[in-house]
């Protein structure tokens, strides 16, 4: 898989809820088209640090740069309108996907996909209704262009959200946990969309406890523990052969226990 | 997943498909019988207890009165149901504004709007509505020119506003939290979060509750007779008044205030099933 520049920098970030030191110093960098997934123990931090990324979680300290547009933390929210307006310059970078998949009940599977392109970028409407047309398609959900989310199953929920991301053409997509709220039938088909765009470059970070996925579509997998990354490396390494022995224990117990509990 | 209920294997010597078929069909129809024989007994029993009503009512009701006055009192039927309609309108708007500033995280706005609803809650509403037309115009002598059907919807309406502003906030708050997270994820401007996103899901929630209001309202706005809206109490008053049937007036107007409401509730108890219905779209 090739890479590039770094696209996602963060740096020196920390995040307090109360007094639980969340997130403990977390230095990361992604490569754009690379797939980075974090893997790791509930409460150790890897949602948190998707979350702080794109600052639903506003960090305690420390820096996030996505595509050039760099922001630094301000927990008291000192700087006001220009942190809000930097932050949107963030989002509108970084697409998010969520275990819950919010989509927007009062909306069809396509306002869904050209509400925030139309609102937000200024789309034209037609340009919009192509872009989204694409992408359902891309995730094969063109028959259900008109359905309302409740009449969609879990999988084509979250497919749905991914068309809906992939919309505003963000620069790296952010899964969290994006099939820990499926049925277990339903795993396959959303798991292989994100396969899929693993597979032609999206440049993305997972947190995931599906491991065989991990080993079949990451670039590079990265343990947390604790607020920290404690090891990263390559998926044939980290998942068949890691160094570190908490690692070596995650692991171990998740291969005992054959899945993880929910986060 | 779906589950189906009670799909258990059958042992050898269950009772057959068809006995089974029977059994559950004849349990059902035993349950239908004994829902309708149960309606019918209360249905009868309104019919025996309001036939009771009128009948040991009917000797000193003067029948006259109602030839005579009915019409002028049914007349008013159309300010109440005016009045109410208009106050819970002005209301709603008062109220998305009181619980936007509820929820506003400057100081000066959500005092503004706390300070709204604590005054109007923690005054009768009696008083507010002859406050609006007694007490204002020596303040602002402009309202003394003002119809006083005006006043009395301001009044309503502000007093209404108050106590409608707790329940689109709490509407608001209902919103799943995830369903802002994404729109701000997908980059959306906070106020485009709330107008396009967070408030149409806040409106649904609530429309159940207008509907309350709008039903109470009916009935709280014959406190605006006081200030001689000629609305259906006012003239209930006025005609028992005049010809000395003060009992009669009374219980046409009760009666007419009873059906009203009687036919809002039918009203919005459909529209609650549409809307449910909207809702698996």
């Amino acid at each position: 898989m090739t890479t590039g520049e770094a696209i996602v920098r963060v740096e020196g970030l920390h995040k307090y809820f109360g007094d639980n030191h969340v997130l403990q110093g977390v230095d990361l960098e992604v490569a754009r088209r690379e797939a980075v997934m974090l893997i790791g123990r509930s409460g150790s931090g890897k949602t948190t640090l998707l979350r702080c990324i794109n600052f639903l979680e506003e960090p305690t300290r420390g820096t996030i740069e996505v595509d050039g547009v760099r922001v630094e933390a301000d927990p008291l929210g000192r700087r006001g309108r220009r942190h809000r307006e930097e932050i949107r310059q963030i989002r509108l970078r970084a697409g998010m996907l969520f275990q819950e998949f919010n989509l927007f009940p009062h909306m069809s599977v396509l306002q869904n996909c050209i509400e925030a392109p139309t609102k937000v970028k200024g789309l034209k409407r037609d340009e919009a209704v192509e872009l989204a047309e694409r992408f359902l398609a891309k995730v094969d959900l063109m028959d259900k262009r008109d359905e309302y989310p409740s009449r969609l199953s879990g999988g084509q929920k979250q497919r749905a959200a991914i068309a809906r991301a992939l919309c505003m053409e963000p620069q790296v997509l952010m899964f969290d946990e994006p099939t820990s709220a499926l049925d277990p039938e339903l795993i396959g088909e959303v798991l292989k969309v994100m396969e899929d765009l693993a597979h032609e470059g999206t440049t993305m970070i997972v947190v995931t406890h599906e491991m065989e996925f991990a080993r079949e579509a990451a670039d590079r997998v990265v343990f947390m523990e604790d607020g920290q990354i404690v090891e990263q490396g390559p998926p044939e390494h980290m998942l068949n052969d890691p160094s570190d022995e908490r690692t070596k224990q995650f692991l171990g117990r998740f291969l005992a226990t054959g899945g993880a509990g929910p986060d | 997943m779906t589950t189906r209920e009670g799909h258990v294997p059958a042992p050898a010597d269950a009772l057959s498909t068809a006995d089974k078929a029977q059994i559950i069909s004849d349990a059902r129809r035993s349950r239908a019988r004994a829902t309708l024989r149960f309606r019918i007994t209360s249905l009868l029993t309104w019919i025996a207890l309001i036939g009771a009503l009128a009948a040991s009512l009917s000797g000193s009701f003067d029948s006259e009165f109602v030839q005579t006055w009915m019409p002028f009192i049914l007349g008013g039927v159309e300010i109440t149901v005016i009045v109410s309609a208009a106050s819970v309108f002005l209301a709603v708007i008062l109220a998305g504004l009181g619980a936007l500033g509820r929820l506003s995280t400057h100081a000066t706005i959500y005092a503004a709007s706390t300070l709204y609803v604590s005054l109007v809650r923690g005054t009768p509403l009696l008083v507010q509505i002859i406050f609006v037309y007694l007490a204002l115009p020596e303040i602002i002598p402009a309202v003394a020119r003002v119809p006083t059907i005006y006043l009395g919807i301001v009044a309503l309406a502000f007093n209404y506003g108050a106590y409608m502003t707790e329940i689109f906030r709490a509407g608001i708050e209902a919103v799943p939290r995830g369903q802002r997270e994404a729109a701000e994820a997908l980059g959306m401007p906070e106020s485009l979060v709330m107008r396009r996103i967070v408030m149409p899901q806040a409106v649904r929630i609530v429309i159940p509750a207008i509907g309350n209001e709008f039903i109470a309202m009916i009935k709280d706005s014959s406190l605006v007779s006081v200030i001689a809206v000629q609305e259906l109490l006012w003239r209930a008053q006025r005609a028992g008044a005049q010809s000395f049937n003060t009992f009669e007036a009374l219980a046409v107007a009760a009666l007419v205030y009873w059906i009203l409401t009687l036919i809002f509730s039918i009203i919005q108890d459909r529209l609650e099933k549409r809307m449910a219905r909207g809702d698996r779209r």
